[in-house]
């Protein structure tokens, strides 16, 4: 399980894990629990530049569609093929193996703080 | 008459402790804060699918009509014929504008020679009360709301009526194996007498039970305790929108609205224009809706992205202008496909027909299929 301390966020409820050039995107507990049951997950292709603030993907459970967007300027490395095929694990480990993509970037994003996001949902 | 405001602070049912109790996710339903998952509304939809599941349904609206003319106001409110249903039969019916639109879509219960239970759906008390009250003035009648004093439990799945016969202090007035679907009997729980119906919203086997509200939480939890061991789970709102979705069965605000036809929605055979008296909207259904009015459709479709209600259907996949739109739809957790419901224009309307849903900007392709999606093996 990820240290949820060490990750950084966004308002729209992504968690983003920054390790060297990459950032490892996901979506936190809490917009997971709001979605319910994830039951199709659509991720960028790898290669896939991306602008921060644009929309790369899509999270859908049965009763909405959420949308991913990505937090910084960057190309996509790696897609988590095992939530594609297993959407449930959006669900069942948000900040592990429901992982979503794998951003490079030149230039750090500026997010925010476990602090802050936990103020943000009221936790 | 009551003075409730419609308008007031959120409303709580009188099962919410055992939700919350539960770890239930609450949303707005009508005003009211319902369960819409307890933990997962997958799990939930599989369970009424499989074994069982636990539906609070107190929010629904109870109206009681008594009165020597009970039946033939009924048959003048009502587009059905409910002065010829029989004590404890239920009936679905429609209450309709002037206009032949549709107001409410309710659930009656003969409950003696001059006393009907109208079941109304929560978001649509008011609205259906005032029609009903306004329908009464030359009628010996009264009309009641009950809806504050009445609890609905539903116990929906195949293991439904093992889980009620060994529900602790739960008796039927009868036999629930002869039971026929859209009949009723009187029955007792711990001494307080509860209305058992074989009915249901989600294309399981199932019984409704109507219970005075101060009962309701003992009742709740006795069930609970008895399908402890049977696969009982208690659902939510969002599994119970699923599952009649499955069934075919409409949703009042979706394909039911003021100004639909009850024709247009496939519920032609619910408005008895063979009834010998008028009724509100008779004039309007007879000459029902244009030939050019959309239809209500089923959709199905391949792979896992599925439309929702408000995306619209194109004929083609580069036709400019919409044929249609859909008004329920999800990935069907029992089918494992996307399946909607969707009103279209009638040359669409044909059973295999192709057409292209645009899921937020992607027109993906579906074909009309019949409804039900699902029918439960018998």
């Amino acid at each position: 399980m990820t240290d949820k301390s060490q990750l950084q966020y966004t308002a729209d409820h992504e968690w983003v894990l920054i390790e060297g050039d990459t950032a490892t995107i996901g979506i936190t507990a809490y917009a997971a629990e709001k979605l319910g049951d994830v039951v199709f997950v659509d991720l960028p292709e790898e290669g896939t530049a991306v602008t921060a603030g644009t929309v790369v993907g899509e999270i859908e459970s049965t009763k909405s569609v959420g949308e991913i967007f990505v937090p910084v300027n960057g190309t996509v490395t790696a897609t988590n093929g095992a939530v594609v095929d297993a959407p449930e694990l959006v669900n069942s480990d948000p900040f592990g193996e429901g992982w979503l993509i794998k951003v490079t970037f030149t230039e750090a994003p500026t997010l925010m703080s476990f602090a802050d996001y936990s103020a943000l949902i009221g936790e | 008459m009551t003075s409730v405001d419609p308008l007031a602070e959120a409303r709580f049912s009188p099962l919410h402790q055992a939700h919350v109790d539960a770890g239930a996710s609450f949303t707005d339903f009508a005003g009211w804060q319902m369960p819409v998952r307890y933990s997962s509304d997958l799990a939930e939809h599989h369970a009424v699918r499989n074994t069982a599941g636990i539906f609070d349904l107190s929010h629904m609206a109870e109206i009681r009509v008594t009165g020597p003319d009970a039946g033939v106001y009924l048959d003048y409110t009502f587009a059905g014929l409910l002065s010829g249903i029989a004590l404890m039969q239920a009936k679905y019916s429609l209450l309709l504008t002037e206009g032949g639109g549709i107001i409410d879509d309710v659930v009656v219960y003969r409950l003696g020679d001059a006393e009907y239970l109208v079941v109304a759906n929560a978001g649509n008390r008011f609205a259906a009360l005032e029609a009903m009250q306004a329908r009464a003035a030359r009628f010996d009648v009264t009309v009641a709301d009950e809806s504050d004093d009445i609890a609905l439990i539903a116990v929906q799945g195949p293991e439904a009526r093992d889980i009620l016969n060994a529900t602790a202090g739960f008796a039927a007035g009868g036999d629930m194996i002869a039971l026929r679907y859209y009949r009723a009997m009187n029955g007792d729980f711990s001494g307080t007498a509860l209305f058992i119906a074989r009915t249901g919203y989600t294309g399981e086997d199932g019984f409704e039970l109507y219970i005075p509200v101060a009962q309701a939480p003992a009742l709740w939890d006795a069930i609970v305790t008895a399908g402890e061991n049977r696969g009982l789970v208690p659902a939510g709102l969002a599994s119970r929108d699923t599952l009649r979705l499955e069934a075919g069965m409409p949703l009042y605000g979706h394909e039911l609205t003021r100004s639909t036809y009850p024709a247009q929605a496939g519920l032609g055979r619910v408005v008895n224009l063979a009834k010998d008296t008028d009724f509100v909207g008779r004039t309007a259904s007879e000459e029902g809706p244009s030939a050019t009015a959309p239809v209500l459709v089923g959709l199905i479709a391949q792979g896992k992205r599925a439309g929702r209600a408000g995306y619209e259907v194109y004929a083609t996949p580069d036709a400019a202008d919409a044929a249609g739109e859909i008004t329920s739809g999800a990935l069907s957790p029992t089918l494992g496909y996307p399946i909607a419901m969707a009103y279209v224009t009638p040359a669409l309307a044909r059973l295999g027909t192709e057409v292209y849903v645009d899921v937020r900007g992607t027109r993906i392709p579906a074909t009309v299929a019949s409804l039900p999606f699902y029918s439960r093996k018998k």
